[in-house]
């Protein structure tokens, strides 16, 4: 089946290539707009963007295999990104990444039977000092609990994803406290168990 | 802790910090006006130089004297590429500023493109933190619309266009010329130096790559003064101004914090960091400035008797005593690199630490450059042997011995990003490593007991 961009997308596309001296610049940006319409980078997407921006498919194929989040298969509707790495696995990751598998019934690099969800295991987001978190789609959520994860599955599950607890800063992010605020309680098991 | 007043994250209280209207009402672009007014470039160049400006990157190079080595040839444009490809674990302060600020950003790139002589500045941001590729563009979309960045910014007949460029998910973009090769939509694969970006970059033409905060200090550089503004720093004057410390892992407060530079390790775990996670469990190491980077070991003190020695002040003090700075740092044997901490407390277990780690330079090699692409490989495969129990002795022998020869064999730094952090570990934590090849990792203190018997690409079990 042939691929092409909605007429809005080839808009973008337009306006994209006013912003590098070359066409080639713009490979990555119009491949991210084609994994957007079509969910993953099929033969199909490779060989119109080759054409769109007069480059060989090998040429193509070799940027779309080097990068991670081009998907060379098809995915679930929601991708679900658990990050393993150091800062995340020191506050509970590895949970986090079990309690996905069990709940939507496959192993990270799967997807679930109806579906609707694919959990791979991601190196750093670049969120440590909101660790536990995962990436869904495009939004972050952080400072997870089990049952924090619960109810955001069940948004996405319904329909309904809960807005990212977009971290204005002012939540997870603190400046330096002139004069230093009060010490919170210590909460032994802050991490996993019961709402942070 | 220090007295002074927060200014890369001065406005990130502020509701909507991210609009301009609440941006320019908390002063944003009045630098940017007066400096495109009524300031010369060279002048501009000149206070970034007295700032002592370290790159915020991780290599903490002085962003005045990359600047410097710009010399255009008739013909040539220059390009500014902001790298926002934070990619590195425990590394996670760009993120606040492309989110919470992005007109500082936006300020400083109009100073800086100014100051260098470029009209068209890119910002590369990695494609996992589209959020912020959106922050940032609608604050480019204000900025256009008020007319400060575009054909004529404050009205001064030199054009500014300024553009993001989304990665797509590769650490190794974040090494300047991978980053230029993925801007140039290739393959991020890091290229042979020299030439350096700065006489032949993107597009083949002279370009300055620098890091999202350094360029967002440039505001307040130029407000202030160059030299009044180095001399925020606790390590004036060679290390310059405020920065912002990202701490992650086993504290009560993590996040990040912006202090003067210089304080030290156990000023930001205990009192930004609001110390130990748990009260029972005290602090076995911390990874200071990103992975790549040695690990610290608190209860390890600095030898260095000899006068001349730079790290003399601090003879008989605990590593986590020396103020956190690009010199100090180096002198111990590690690296500042973006200034944070992975703090571990004594619960954690420093072979899976290494295997979590080497995990994730093996996930993120480019491949071009043999020791790095296999040394990598074959570090997570010892390590998992050692964790599962089927190790010998020898094999902490064998992690010595591959990263030695990962070190200085490869094109760009990763290979040494990969053999440091393993050697510092291997060196402080050498009888956890021997005790561990000898009886293998309990269960109960593995992170990633489910991986163990993972099968890599080729069908051979890890």
């Amino acid at each position: 089946m042939a691929f092409a961009l909605t007429p809005e997308r080839e808009k973008e596309v337009d306006e994209l290539l006013t912003h590098y001296p070359n066409t080639r610049a713009a490979l990555i940006p119009v491949l991210w707009i084609c994994q957007r319409q079509h969910g993953w980078i099929s033969p199909e997407v490779i060989a119109w963007v080759a054409a769109r921006l007069s480059l060989s498919t090998a040429i193509v194929k070799g940027v779309v295999t080097f990068y991670t989040m081009f998907f060379q298969e098809p995915v679930g509707e929601h991708v679900i990104w658990v990050c393993r790495t150091l800062s995340c696995d020191l506050r509970g990751a590895k949970a986090i990444q079990e309690h996905l598998e069990e709940k939507l019934g496959c192993h990270a690099g799967h997807t679930s039977k109806d579906g609707k969800f694919t959990i791979l295991k991601a190196e750093c987001l670049a969120a440590c000092g909101q660790a536990p978190m995962v990436q869904i789609d495009d939004a972050y959520y952080e400072n997870l609990t089990l049952e924090k994860l619960d109810a955001i599955i069940e948004g996405y599950r319904s329909g309904e994803p809960p807005a990212p607890a977009d971290y204005q800063l002012a939540a997870t992010t603190r400046t330096m406290p002139t004069p230093p605020a009060p010490e919170p309680e210590p909460e032994p098991e802050a991490t996993l168990e019961g709402e942070a | 802790m220090a007295d002074f007043k927060p200014l890369l994250s001065s406005r990130y209280d502020l509701e909507d910090s991210h609009t301009l209207a609440v941006a320019e009402k908390a002063g944003a672009y009045k630098v940017a006006r007066k400096a495109l007014m009524t300031m010369k470039p060279e002048q501009i160049r000149e206070e970034v130089k007295k700032a002592s400006l370290r790159g915020r990157g991780g290599a903490g190079f002085p962003a005045g004297v990359k600047w410097g080595f710009l010399n255009p040839q008739a013909g040539e444009d220059v390009y500014l590429v902001i790298n926002g490809d934070e990619s590195e674990p425990g590394t996670f302060k760009d993120r606040t500023i492309m989110n919470g600020d992005p007109h500082r950003l936006i300020e400083g790139m109009i100073i800086t493109c100014w100051a260098i002589g470029a009209h068209t500045a890119y910002i590369y941001v990695r494609g996992e933190l589209s959020h912020s590729i959106a922050y940032l563009d609608q604050a480019l979309e204000e900025a256009r619309a008020k007319g400060y960045v575009g054909d004529r910014p404050f009205g001064k007949p030199f054009p500014i266009h300024i553009y993001t460029h989304s990665g797509a998910g590769a650490y190794i973009c974040g090494e300047e010329t991978a980053l230029l090769n993925s801007l140039e939509g290739r393959r991020g694969e890091p290229r042979l130096k020299p030439p350096f970006p700065a006489i032949k970059g993107a597009f083949d033409q002279p370009t300055i790559v620098n890091n999202v905060e350094t360029i967002a200090s440039v505001p307040d550089i130029v407000e202030m003064g160059g030299e009044a503004w180095c001399n925020l720093s606790r390590l004036a004057p060679r290390d310059g101004g405020q920065r912002l410390y990202g701490i992650s892992g086993h504290v009560k407060k993590p996040g990040v914090y912006e202090a003067p530079v210089g304080i030290t390790m156990r000023e930001l775990i205990y009192e930004y960091g609001g110390g130990m996670l748990h009260d029972d469990r005290p602090l076995k190491g911390v990874i200071p400035g990103g992975s790549s980077t040695p690990v610290l070991r608190p209860d390890l003190t600095i030898d260095a008797k000899d006068e001349e020695h730079p790290l003399h002040a601090w003879h008989g003090q605990s590593e986590i005593d020396v103020p956190m700075g690009v010199d100090t740092y180096r002198a111990m044997g590690t690296m500042l690199g973006t200034c944070c901490a992975i703090v571990m407390d004594s619960s954690v277990n420093m072979v899976e630490v290494a295997r979590n780690l080497m995990r994730f330079y093996r996930h993120e090699s480019c491949g071009q450059c043999t020791p790095c692409r296999e040394g990598g490989a074959w570090l997570v495969d010892v390590l998992t042997e050692i964790c599962a129990g089927r190790g010998k002795v020898e094999d902490v022998h064998r992690i010595v011995d591959i990263s030695n020869n990962m070190m200085g064999n490869t094109i760009c730094a990763f290979g040494e990003g990969t053999a440091m952090p393993m050697l510092g570990l291997v060196q402080k934590y050498r009888e956890e490593f021997v005790e561990a090849a000898e009886k293998g990792v309990p269960l109960d203190v593995r992170h990633d007991a489910s991986t163990l018997e993972l099968v890599r690409p080729g069908g051979r079990a890890a």
